[in-house]
């Protein structure tokens, strides 16, 4: 290839990824695979109770049994910090209560730390937990959002009254009374989104290190934001000097939000590998997992809509509680607000919306952001509300979503309940390729056809739209986030023309490590090879708030492409010196820089980086070096859409759901890797469609987690999904050089409403018009009974 | 106890409590990490390895109870350096995302196309019920046994 | 998870088992330890010794000659090897292939998920259904418990604590029967939420002449569906008989299970149609 040969661009194209060779071999490098010399290991034992006083914690058999090295107790820790709230309800009080390292006086959730055990093996620390007597005194408890808040529930923190921590609310509350007030059409309807949880194939992790010499804490921590992780636990738990923790985030077996948050047991691991002067690694168990990671979801919610005949919506009254668990969790009070309450418009031109938010303690797990955060659970709202309007009427749901629609044109668009101004969308051009692709007046028919043979055909929309790379910091803080949310990049040249990029994000399985290369590839003009992507060592890498929120390219991959521009202009000022022209006459490309019209006369990108990097022959005023670091704050979120149609069977005899079709149409903007954004789609979907059909974190009236292993708690598996079909639109955002937006969790915002839209399109013969989730086949054919009965 | 096995071509034995599940076994005493732990009740594969050719969940037997046997994990299905089709497949479709659940879906795979080498989509599906994913979604999953399989009957044509 | 210590014998002959369980009142047996293992990890179990049967010859293996024997420590996967089984005794050989996936069925067995009598376990009811004769050993001597009786309560069998089951018996069918298993699995364990095993065997004008309706999942123990036996024999064995007979699948059922995922209701429910669908299966009406 010649220099004058423009290179084929990497960008956009469905390369596979450079991370799996190691992964397919068996090579990856998880928590559990990490042994240091002379670890020990740590069993946490939990409250059996969902509320209680803790009368006596009797550790003396234990500290006796096999191989323990150490036994506490809360109060051998009472003098730690509870760990930090981050993300207010913002503009309104939070009566803030925040875990522990281990329990003091009161237990609050079944899974409340009490005591831990550490030992030579872990199997020798699970003999010794059992060995630990507790002696609690049974409280009553309360698990149900919005129960909590009655008079008489049982009361779970002395500075939040009927167990209510913040109440928010964002739009035109008078305005929405008025509306309903007006309105032709009222529809009223209470609807729940239910508890899930995360159920990453990995449960979490931790070892804590600690060099006496150096007085060092080092941390490998199941994280998918290692430098908070570090800045959390130096500012407010241990109070120890930030450069003296490091945080490490080996490869991750999934985390879908579980693994953003502040855990007791972070600091907990680095505490006592501290106090035995030994590394100490614990390693969560499934029905650990199932009862102490932060869990997600968990509304109710009342709602109100006013319409007009001819289906416009003209009024929505949101009330929801939203059940934050025992504590706040470290994001507890931005997701139902900021990331729910300010989403319930989707894609529709309302002009009255009003959405209040309790935020409610209860005797459950701690609920934080999971997979979409806030963003499902209004698009859940919002696409049933469509449904519900389009029922009461006798609409085609189709036609009551284009009527609402935001008009193409109006873009950037401010729904006005506090969101910023969603960047931009043609929301009629998904739904179109979607009723195309899907073959909709074909579809109707065959329904009709269905219907007149007894069957339960269904088909259901979801025109959604999210909010991703969630960044402005000036917006952010002012929405109740403690820190920023902008993102770095870090990008040299070694001497041997090796570029290597670090960045502040954290990849766990979304493939960066190729599309980062592809992206510097392109515009350094460099081969892909020669990329070396780092990340996930605080020690290493500058300081990034991490991956989640579909962040990571739409932040974190402007800041890389932000520093490969300012390696170009120092290339390019390099290359006119050796090649003694103007700045203005070089072009580069295909590994060169050459003068312009006259390819011949070129230098080679491993020559300028030699000389950037040796130091000699570069002009006056010129550092050594290609290293360029930026830190990326963005002008505006974006906001990715699409339209999913689901087409679903419900069987009568059982209730079955049975998916027969799925198609989506994703505008994610520009893509960098079709193969890679589809996979992300694929398992988002899925996900979402665990939640409408299986997926329950059931606890009982007593605060038992009746679903703690996988033997209760079904996640999705291959047999019962069809083949997805999948296409895109493409419109741009100018809110990243990239025009891309994000495609993390789209699937699963979408997917969840699409479902149960389609079960109630299924169901509608018999007069159902909303069911919770999940529409497992007992709750269905129930619901069927029932109606059949009326 | 002493246990003496066959692991990836290669005698390995050691000394383990009688409840040493074979995966910590192999984990542990061996050093294979490939194989991972995923649940408590045998139901995300995670662990899934060969027990005398056939695909089992290591972490619901005893490594007691593999004294003597002939085990394959992950990495005994690369040779010579070159990846096993199963493996190259599920790079080539982009089975994989974090990469937990792989080793042993692949482990499964190998056990499914040594039954049934041409298998229907249905068949792929119904065959790795017993592999939990959390983040494909399990449509590239699907490909990629697809793509051995084809892979694997172009070569036994040869 | 970890299972807590205990002591591990390997020993090469049932007579050895037997002696070590009547020394050892804290052993218990493992066989492919599919239901034991787990809840030993969860700690939901702790036996203080394990029995492991996988060192004795001659428990193994499936023999259909009219009539089937099937060694107590024959996995799934080799009695679904076997095409013979199948043919003769369809309801046991799709009951097995419904048991878990791959991986379980390579490793569970047929005998250690009988004497565990977990109430949701798949081939339970089928076992019941082909009128099965489990065989065990003792310290005195052998005897054979027939499938009326072997399974008394939630993972409660007839078996004594010193016994050992060590080969199942099925007899042989009469001319003209058929048989099936139909169920609808929980979408996290797989087990079934309901499962029907049926049996039916016709005279030569198509009547139907006798017929074993086994549920599992739905009931406490594997039970046979009186009703829906009684309804449809003397009948053509057609769909509209089928239909009629499976209604009366609660006829003498005392207990249906039930818990937060379904309902007792909808577990008896299940049970008619899944009565309906294993008896349409084995008559062979569409």
């Amino acid at each position: 290839m010649t220099a004058t040969e423009p290179r084929e661009k990497l960008v956009g194209q469905a390369i596979k990824r450079r991370e799996d060779p190691r992964l397919v071999r068996g090579q990856g490098r998880y928590m559990d695979d990490i042994v240091l010399p002379g670890m020990a290991h740590v069993k946490i034992l939990r409250s059996p109770l969902a509320h209680a006083r803790i009368r006596n914690v009797d550790t003396a058999r234990a500290a006796e049994a096999p191989g323990v090295l150490g036994v506490y107790t809360g109060a051998d820790f009472a003098d730690v910090n509870a760990l930090p709230y981050a993300w207010q309800a913002a503009g309104v009080d939070n009566h803030v209560n925040t875990p522990r390292i281990l329990a003091v006086d009161e237990v609050h959730w079944v899974g409340d730390p009490i005591a831990v055990v550490v030992a030579e093996t872990p199997q020798q620390a699970a003999d010794a937990r059992d060995l630990i007597d507790l002696d609690l005194e049974a409280l009553p408890a309360v698990v149900d959002a919005e129960a909590t808040t009655h008079n008489g529930a049982p009361q779970l923190h002395e500075n939040a009254l009927n167990n209510i921590a913040f109440e928010w609310d964002c739009g035109d509350e008078a305005g929405v009374e008025g509306a309903i007030g007006d309105a032709a059409v009222r529809i009223s309807q209470r609807i729940r989104n239910q508890r899930l949880i995360a159920t990453p194939i990995e449960t979490r992790g931790a070892i804590g290190q600690y060099d006496a010499g150096t007085d060092e804490y080092t941390f490998w921590l199941s994280s998918q934001a290692p430098h908070v992780h570090r800045l959390v636990m130096a500012a407010f738990v241990l109070g120890h000097p930030e450069e003296k923790i490091r945080v490490i985030a080996p490869d991750m077996g999934g985390a879908f939000g579980s693994k953003i948050f502040m855990y007791t047991e972070y600091p907990l691991v680095g505490l006592l590998a501290k106090q035995l002067g030994r590394p100490v690694k614990w390693i969560e168990e499934r029905e650990e997992h199932a009862l102490a990671t932060a869990q997600g979801r968990d509304h109710v919610t009342d709602l109100d809509i006013a319409a007009e005949q001819d289906g416009t919506i003209t009024g929505l009254r949101v009330t929801t509680w939203a059940n934050l668990g025992a504590y706040l969790s470290t994001a507890a009070g931005g997701i139902p607000t900021t990331l729910y309450g300010r989403m319930v418009a989707g894609v529709y031109k309302i002009p009255n919306i009003h959405c209040k938010v309790y935020g409610t303690y209860t005797n459950t797990a701690l609920v934080d952001a999971y997979r979409g955060a806030g963003r499902p659970e209004a698009a859940y709202v919002i696409e049933r509300v469509v449904d519900l309007v389009a029922a009461e009427l006798g609409m085609d749901p189709a036609d009551v979503r284009r009527k609402n629609f935001i008009p193409t044109e109006a873009f950037p668009y401010d729904t006005g309940i506090g969101m910023l101004p969603y960047d931009s969308g043609d929301y009629p051009a998904a739904l179109d390729k979607a009723l195309d692709l899907i073959g909709y007046s074909d579809l109707r028919q065959q329904q009709a056809d269905a219907r007149a043979n007894g069957k339960y055909l269904g088909i259901g929309f979801s025109s959604y739209v999210e909010v991703c790379g969630i960044a402005p910091t000036a917006w952010v803080t002012s929405e109740g986030w403690g820190a920023g949310l902008w993102e770095s990049a870090n990008v040299r040249v070694q001497l041997t023309g090796k570029v290597v990029v670090t960045t502040g994000s954290m990849p766990h399985g979304q493939g960066h490590e190729t599309t980062f290369a592809q992206m510097v590839s392109d515009g350094l003009g460099v081969p892909y090879d020669d990329i070396i992507v780092e990340y996930g060592d605080t020690a290493g890498t500058p300081f990034g708030y991490g991956t989640y929120g579909s962040r990571s390219l739409a932040v974190g991959g402007t800041a890389i492409v932000q520093s490969v521009e300012k390696i170009r202009d120092k290339i390019t000022k390099i290359a006119a010196h050796m090649l003694e022209v103007n700045e203005d006459e070089v072009d580069i490309d295909a590994g060169t820089a050459f003068v312009k019209g006259a390819p011949d006369r070129n230098v080679s990108f491993g020559d300028i980086a030699a000389t950037a990097a040796v130091g000699a022959g570069l002009p006056e005023g010129v550092e050594p070096f290609l290293d360029a670091t930026t830190y990326f704050d963005p002008p505006n979120c974006t906001f990715p859409f699409g339209t999913h149609i689901a087409v679903v069977e419900v069987e009568e005899d059982t209730g079955n759901v049975e998916i027969k079709r799925y198609v989506a149409i994703d505008d994610v903007g520009n893509v960098i890797n079709p193969l890679i954004v589809d996979g992300q789609v694929h398992g988002g979907i899925v996900q979402g469609i665990g939640q409408a059909l299986w997926e329950h974190g059931v606890y009982d009236d007593g605060g038992q987690l009746l679903s703690s292993t996988l033997m209760d708690y079904g996640i999705p598996k291959a047999s019962w999904l069809p083949m997805m079909e999948l296409d895109r639109t493409v419109t741009t955002t100018d809110v990243n050089p990239m025009g891309a937006k994000g495609a993390g969790e789209a699937g699963t915002i979408a997917s969840t409403p699409a479902i149960v839209n389609a079960v109630m399109d299924a169901l509608s013969p018999v007069g159902i018009k909303h069911l919770d989730m999940p529409l497992s086949a007992p709750r269905v054919w129930t619901a069927m009974q029932e109606a059949k009965e009326n | 106890m002493q246990v003496s096995m066959t692991v990836n071509g290669q005698e390995r034995s050691g000394e383990v409590e009688p409840r040493t599940l074979l995966v910590h076994f192999l984990r542990e005493n061996l050093g294979l990490t490939g194989t991972h732990i995923g649940c408590d009740t045998s139901q995300c594969g995670a662990c899934t390895i060969h027990l005398n050719g056939k695909a089992v969940k290591s972490c619901t037997v005893l490594a007691v109870q593999a004294n003597g046997a002939d085990v394959t994990t992950i990495e005994g299905m690369a040779k010579d350096g070159e990846l096993h089709p199963i493996q190259e497949g599920f790079w080539e479709e982009h089975g994989l995302q974090c990469g937990y659940c792989t080793p042993g879906m692949i482990m499964t795979t190998a056990d499914l196309l040594k039954r049934n080498p041409n298998p229907t989509e249905a068949e792929i599906r119904h065959g790795i019920e017993g592999n939990l994913c959390r983040c494909t979604g399990y449509q590239h999953i699907v490909k990629s046994v697809q793509w051995a399989a084809d892979k694997m009957a172009a070569q036994s044509g040869d | 998870m970890y299972p807590a210590a205990f002591d591990y014998h390997r020993p090469g002959s049932v007579e050895e088992v037997i002696q070590i369980l009547s020394d050892n009142p804290e052993a218990k047996i493992i066989a492919g330890g599919h239901s034991l293992l787990p809840a030993m990890k969860l700690r939901l179990a702790a036996p203080g010794a394990l029995v492991d049967l996988g060192g004795i010859d001659g428990l193994t293996g499936v023999a259909v000659n009219g009539s089937a024997s099937i060694g107590a420590m024959t996995t799934y996967d080799d009695a679904m090897a076997s095409d013979d089984l199948a043919a003769s005794f369809a309801a046991l050989h799709e009951a097995i292939s419904h048991v878990g996936d791959i991986q379980v069925r390579n490793r569970g067995t047929i005998g250690g998920s009988a004497a565990h009598a977990d109430p949701a376990a798949d081939t339970t009811a089928a076992l019941v259904a082909h009128g099965a004769e489990f065989v065990a050993q003792g310290p005195n001597g052998e005897r054979t418990i027939s499938a009326d009786d072997f399974f008394v309560d939630l993972f409660m069998t007839a078996l004594e604590p010193e016994e050992v089951l060590t080969k199942i018996n099925l007899p042989a069918p009469a001319d003209n029967t058929s048989s099936a298993y139909k169920k609808f699995a929980h979408p996290a364990s797989g087990y079934p939420v309901c499962g029907v095993a049926a049996v039916v065997t016709r005279d030569g004008s198509g009547n139907v002449t006798a017929a074993r309706v086994v549920a599992t999942g739905s009931t406490l123990t594997p039970t046979r569906l009186a009703g829906v036996e009684n309804a449809i024999t003397g009948t053509a064995g057609d769909a509209d008989a089928v239909e009629a007979a499976a209604a009366n699948a609660s006829e003498g059922v005392n207990e249906w299970a039930g818990d937060h995922y379904a309902s007792s209701e909808y577990r008896e429910h299940l049970t008619k149609v899944f009565a309906k669908r294993a008896l349409n299966a084995a008559l062979g009406n569409d």
